[in-house]
């Protein structure tokens, strides 16, 4: 945390040389919120450390799909792919939060569950499959959270079409 | 702080079981995505007991052996369904418990009953639209999430709303606070069979909601807190309001303490049932008068201040137990704090404009309209295609009656958020449900549902 806390004041200074890293991994800022972007390989490993520096809980899990924004600003090195996860963890000692954006691509769409570390990820690592089909490896039990378990699709995606109620009569001609 | 010992042998070993593959029973619905019930006890593997008896907070290795022996045959014990219908299962809660007698052996919360894609819904509104729709997520403290929603976008787009607005959120979301609270003391009350509770609670709760409804206009989705400000400036008479509120609320508040905190049958049914400690609460994520009932010192309007709540005097209430009983006389104690904070407000209220005069963001006065085609433009533009907010992606969170209420949103620099998430507390907070319930009886499970105040809009979102 130390270096965080000294550039504060000197943010200004072009980073384009060397990429800020904090704990070994990528750091960017957005509306001066740290933001970590570990690659699929590194998150766990990534988790173990954060925890042991103090970042005691998980706040929230959460998917997005950029399947029509691949644009996105991104650190150099870092792919962007179809989804992301994000996770946001905080540590009460030093009232900090880390964020950390995860890239996982459309073919693969596989991450190693943080169960083992936050027991409080269970619930929205379920939410975070049952919304975009993301499968945590190790998960005790992902299954289908929000919406009723025999669902096909996964509705936040994106190319997932919104569901429409037929309306009875409606195709039938007018009177006039 | 708390540290986490853990023996990385017995995390294998826990995972391991965890993992193991196990017979599911042909009764049980199987499709492509697995099954949501709970499965009876003797086809379960180890690792799914193990982690319902709480095994993710790092049983020793004592304990765990303990919890495998600890395994009763199937026909001793029963499982049945609690809810989806229950009356106090606050909404539409289903659990199923595992019961041996009345002892409540494992129990699995099942929600989505109430799942209407909010967080889709946002995809598709703009940002002046969005609080009319995340004011339906948590119904008892609508204002808390139009505020994290309205303070996210305000991040994204660099803008800082005048003085007055801020104190004006400060005021409506603590009244809101202490409607929700008190909303909390009548439905506890009633899950308990304090009828006379419930009854005390609503009407107090009416006369908060009154006050809401002179300001926005209705009782709750108020829809009041939008980016850039607030919807409307507070009415004439509205210290009168307050005022009001604020000298009814001290004696009524006395009452509640006669009539329960005193009263041994209500202490009986509450003290140490459902207890957790600080260590539980964080790794499961649990926050609010949930976390802080056992002690620890942590509300993010003091440690992480956001709003004006660093220039307001009020003291963060602790439990010391975990248990049912303080985290009702927390919420108790929390509505005496949010008086003292609703007291600073109303003399600390700042003149001033009540939302943030900036051309992109706010829509021209409507008195302007009839004057100039070109307010009429800008009107007809910004409620039509709102405005267009800068790609970028910000978290905020603020402290509800419930917990840490945060939003989380993805803006592509159109005028609808890509991704809008919000991290509801009451999702978070029933996953502790399984492990408070455990050992516990049947009858208590109706205490500890109604302690944990789970508002099931914002559980399935």
């Amino acid at each position: 945390m130390t270096d965080v806390d000294a550039q504060d004041g000197e943010v200004d200074i072009p980073t384009e040389i060397a990429p800020e890293t904090l704990f070994g991994t990528l750091l960017t800022r957005s509306h001066e919120q740290l933001v970590l972007h570990p690659t699929r390989e590194e998150y766990a490993g990534l988790l173990v450390t954060l925890q042991a520096d103090g970042y005691h809980s998980i706040i929230d899990l959460c998917g997005v799909d950029y399947l029509t924004n691949f644009s996105r600003e991104l650190p150099p090195g870092i792919t962007p792919e179809r989804f992301e996860v994000v996770v946001n963890l905080i540590n009460h000692r030093e009232h900090a939060r880390l964020r950390l954006r995860v890239q996982i691509p459309e073919s693969d769409p596989v991450l190693p569950t943080a169960f083992g570390l936050y027991a409080g990820s269970e619930a929205m690592e379920r939410e975070t499959f049952d919304m975009f089909g993301i499968v945590f490896d190790g998960h005790p039990d992902l299954t289908r959270i929000l919406m009723p378990e025999d669902w096909i699709g996964h509705p936040l995606r994106k190319d997932y079409d919104i569901g429409r109620i037929p309306v009875q009569f409606k195709g039938a001609p007018a009177n006039r | 702080m708390v540290v986490f010992r853990c023996s990385s042998r017995v995390l294998r070993r826990i995972v391991d079981l965890m993992t193991a593959t196990h017979e599911l029973p042909t009764n049980v619905n199987q499709t492509s995505e697995g099954a949501q019930e709970l499965t009876s006890a003797g086809v379960v593997a180890a690792g799914e007991r193990l982690r319902e008896l709480g095994a993710v907070l790092r049983l020793s290795e004592n304990d765990a052996l303990l919890a495998e022996r600890e395994q009763v045959s199937d026909d001793e014990t029963m499982i049945i369904n609690m809810g989806p219908q229950h009356p106090s299962t606050h909404g539409v809660l289903r659990l199923m418990l595992e019961l041996q007698g009345e002892t409540v052996l494992r129990c699995k919360p099942i929600i989505g009953y109430l799942h209407t894609g909010m967080e889709r819904t946002g995809e598709e509104l703009t940002y002046l639209q969005g609080p009319t729709n995340v004011t339906r997520m948590d119904y008892a403290a609508p204002l808390f999430t139009e505020l994290a929603f309205s303070l996210t976008v305000e991040k994204l787009l660099d803008i800082e709303v005048p003085e007055r607005a801020i104190w004006i959120r400060m005021l409506m979301t603590e009244m809101n606070r202490i409607s929700s609270h008190l909303l909390f003391m009548a439905t506890n009350g009633m899950d308990l069979g304090a009828v006379s509770m419930m009854l005390y609670g609503w009407r107090e709760r009416e006369e908060a909601l009154r006050f809401l409804q002179e300001v926005t206009g209705l009782r709750m989705n108020h829809n009041y807190i939008r980016p850039g400000g607030v919807a409307a400036d507070l009415p004439d008479g509205w210290r009168d309001g307050v005022l009001r509120l604020l000298d009814m609320l001290p004696p009524r508040l006395a009452e509640y303490d006669t009539l329960m905190n005193q009263q041994p049958i209500w202490r009986e049914r509450l003290q140490g049932v459902g207890a957790i400690s600080a260590e539980e609460c964080l790794a499961l994520g649990v926050t609010g008068p949930m976390l802080r009932s056992t002690g620890y010192d942590w509300d993010l309007r003091r440690d992480m201040p956001y709003l004006a709540f660093d220039q307001v005097e009020f003291d963060v209430v602790v439990g010391s137990y975990g248990d049912c009983f303080d985290r009702y006389a927390i919420r108790l104690a929390e509505i005496h704090e949010s008086m003292k904070i609703v007291r600073q407000c109303l003399e600390k209220m700042p003149k001033g404009d009540y939302r943030i005069q900036d051309k992109k963001v706010t829509p021209p006065p409507r008195a302007r309209i009839d004057e100039s085609m070109e307010a009429l433009i800008h009107h007809f533009k910004i409620f039509t295609e709102g405005f267009k907010v800068p790609e970028g992606e910000a978290y905020v969170a603020i402290e509800s009656p419930r917990g840490e209420l945060g939003c989380y949103i993805v803006s592509d620099g159109s005028s609808k958020p890509y991704r809008m998430h919000v991290r509801a507390p009451s999702f978070v907070n029933l996953q502790s449900l399984p492990h408070l319930m455990h050992g516990s009886l049947v009858a208590d499970a109706v205490a500890i549902i109604s302690s944990v105040d789970p508002i099931l809009g914002e559980v399935d979102r």
